[in-house]
């Protein structure tokens, strides 16, 4: 081991200056009772004993390895190149956090940039950060920068109920102390874009939409962003990456902000996390924008080279004043999108995106065939919809777990009024094959 | 360092012209910021700007400042021109570096004249 900061010599050395005599002297302070507690372990194991044990552990999990998932509501399960892992996994890249001397790093500020402008493009926007936890904390600082930007003059955000659950609560917590008016329930579970439209007033300092929303529907929002800017208020889309693929970008309909979750581009749905928040918005926002922003610059020799930029909005010099406290970034996880973006490029992202939309769409013609399915929206869709069923879908889903089928999202978890309603996604690991079998367990449930 | 006898100056390095209501940063505050590459002005046209209130954020390469209001009153006009040429802050303070114009009608307590600010500086160098 070649990294043992303290020699004992050093050790003695520093306890004799401080006066005391030995280690322990130094937690005297804690009662004696539970300075060393006597903690209830079994035996030790050897390590051949201890993977068995955690291998057995492993075994009683059902993963989407061996189950035909039809799950997402916020993460997917799509497929993972293999290239992947491996260059995450090389020892350039695989450190624990992002160096504190940023620009010796060239290897990782690239890794970012090619991130941030493959991002950028995706969204149809000017520019995106180093990136967020996830999609619920890139959310909450897209409420973070419209409340900045408005210097706390304006208070009203229009969310919409259609955006994740998840992320909606995160941005409560954020802003539970501050004097914001969080509005949108008023327009329904089911809001349009016209009724959001109509909740936007002088005082509103963000609009904020998902696309395709949480029930999977999709709405151009043009005009809604029309309108919030007709208030001079900012827009911001939560955007699905892989339907972005396909479908015109936020970029295009006027967004500010195009926020989401990144874990369809690559990142394994390991039970919840870590995951990827991206954040983009317009050259103009850039000094609000929270986060970290890699550059392209020049060096001394006049070589490209990368570098932090635009530092000053940053919380360790603006203190307080910083729209967010966050500048820390979820780095190996941005480089496992980078990767997976340059690997498909343009056309193969259009071509997974393609994959999950036709499956998908076969899969809602098959279901609402079905006696006693229907789909409970009429609008498009892109992966994911939204299915009435005859029975509660929690029943349903135990049924095809029977089967082997890891059923769709209960939507009536969050939504009230959405009893039996189930969110079923489709992406390419869905074969022909999987869908049909879904659809023949469905129909046994509608003739119980 | 220019220190220009007409001016108020105050201990976070802001002057005021107390007869045309402008005001910004002194030479020192701009020396000491080095480039400033940008300027948010953090009132509008109207507002009633009281003494020591937030007029403006400037940004130089590796540091961020607030600006505070040496005098208070309602605010006429507001100098756009930094939103693209913030250096001209550091080119021509007093003149077309100002930040903000107020109808003047209050006054910080401790503010200096150019001989007391040009010791206040001196003392910290």
């Amino acid at each position: 081991m070649t990294y043992i900061p303290h020699s004992p010599k050093e050790r003695d050395e520093m306890l004799a200056t401080i006066g005391v005599e030995k280690l322990e002297d130094l937690f005297k302070a804690i009662p004696a009772a539970h300075r060393y507690p006597d903690l209830d372990l079994p035996p030790a194991l050897t390590e051949m004993e201890a993977a068995a044990e955690l291998s057995e552990i492993a075994l009683a999990n059902e993963t989407t390895a061996e189950l035909v998932s039809f799950l997402g509501a916020g993460v997917y399960n799509h497929y993972i190149p293999a290239a992947i892992n491996h260059i995450l996994l090389r020892g350039e890249f695989y450190t624990a956090y992002t160096p504190y001397q940023p620009e010796i790093s060239q290897g990782t500020l690239q890794a970012i940039f090619e991130y941030q402008s493959m991002m950028a493009h995706l969204t149809g926007m000017d520019v995106a950060n180093a990136s967020h936890y996830d999609g619920s904390t890139a959310v909450a600082e897209a409420v973070n920068m419209a409340m900045a930007q408005f210097r706390g003059k304006r208070k009203r955000i229009v969310m919409s109920q259609g955006v994740h659950p998840q992320y909606r609560e995160t941005t409560n917590t954020y802003t539970q102390f501050s004097d914001m008016e969080i509005v949108g329930a008023e327009a329904g579970s089911l809001s349009t874009p016209e009724a959001l439209a109509e909740l936007i007033d002088e005082n509103t300092a963000l609009v904020i939409v998902q696309y395709p929303d949480f029930f999977g529907r999709l709405f151009d929002y043009t005009k809604l962003g029309e309108a919030a800017h007709e208030k001079g208020a900012l827009f911001c889309v939560v955007a699905n990456p892989t339907a972005l693929g396909l479908l015109k970008t936020p970029g295009e309909m006027g967004a500010d902000m195009v926020v989401g979750e990144g874990q369809p581009l690559g990142i394994p749905m390991s039970y919840g996390g870590p995951y990827l928040g991206f954040f983009t918005t317009r050259n103009k926002y850039v000094r609000k924008m929270a986060g970290r922003l890699v550059g392209e610059s020049v060096d001394s020799r006049g070589q490209r080279a990368f570098v932090l930029t635009l530092t000053p909005r940053e919380q360790h010099i603006k203190r307080e004043r910083a729209t967010s406290n966050i500048c820390s970034n979820q780095g190996l996880l941005a480089l496992a999108a980078g990767i997976y973006m340059s690997l498909l490029g343009q056309t193969g992202m259009r071509h997974v995106a393609e994959l999950c939309y036709h499956k998908a769409h076969y899969a809602a013609e098959q279901i609402a065939n079905i006696p006693g399915f229907e789909l409970c929206n009429p609008e498009p869709f892109f992966h994911e919809f939204t299915v009435c069923c005859p029975e509660p879908v929690a029943d349903i889903n135990e049924h095809l777990l029977e089967h082997g089928v890891l059923g769709g999202y209960d939507l009536g978890q969050d939504y009230p009024d959405m009893e039996n309603h189930m969110l079923i996604a489709v992406t390419e690991k869905n074969s022909k094959e999987e869908i049909d079998a879904l659809v023949a367990i469905l129909s046994e449930v509608s003739h119980d | 360092m220019n220190i220009p006898s007409n001016l108020m100056y105050t201990k976070s390095d802001e002057w005021v012209d107390l007869k045309s209501g402008k005001m910004g940063l002194t030479d020192y505050a701009q020396n000491q910021l080095s480039d400033i590459v940008f300027v948010e002005t953090l009132v509008d046209v109207d507002d009633d700007l009281e003494v020591g209130g937030e007029i403006a954020s400037v940004e130089s390469v590796k540091a961020s400042a607030e600006v505070y209001a040496p005098a208070g009153g309602t605010v006429v006009a507001i100098n756009e021109s930094l939103e693209d040429a913030p250096e001209t802050i550091n080119s021509d303070p007093y003149g077309d570096g100002w930040l903000v114009q107020v109808e003047v009608d209050s006054q910080s307590d401790d503010l200096m004249d150019a001989a007391a600010y040009e010791a206040y500086c001196a003392d910290r160098d």
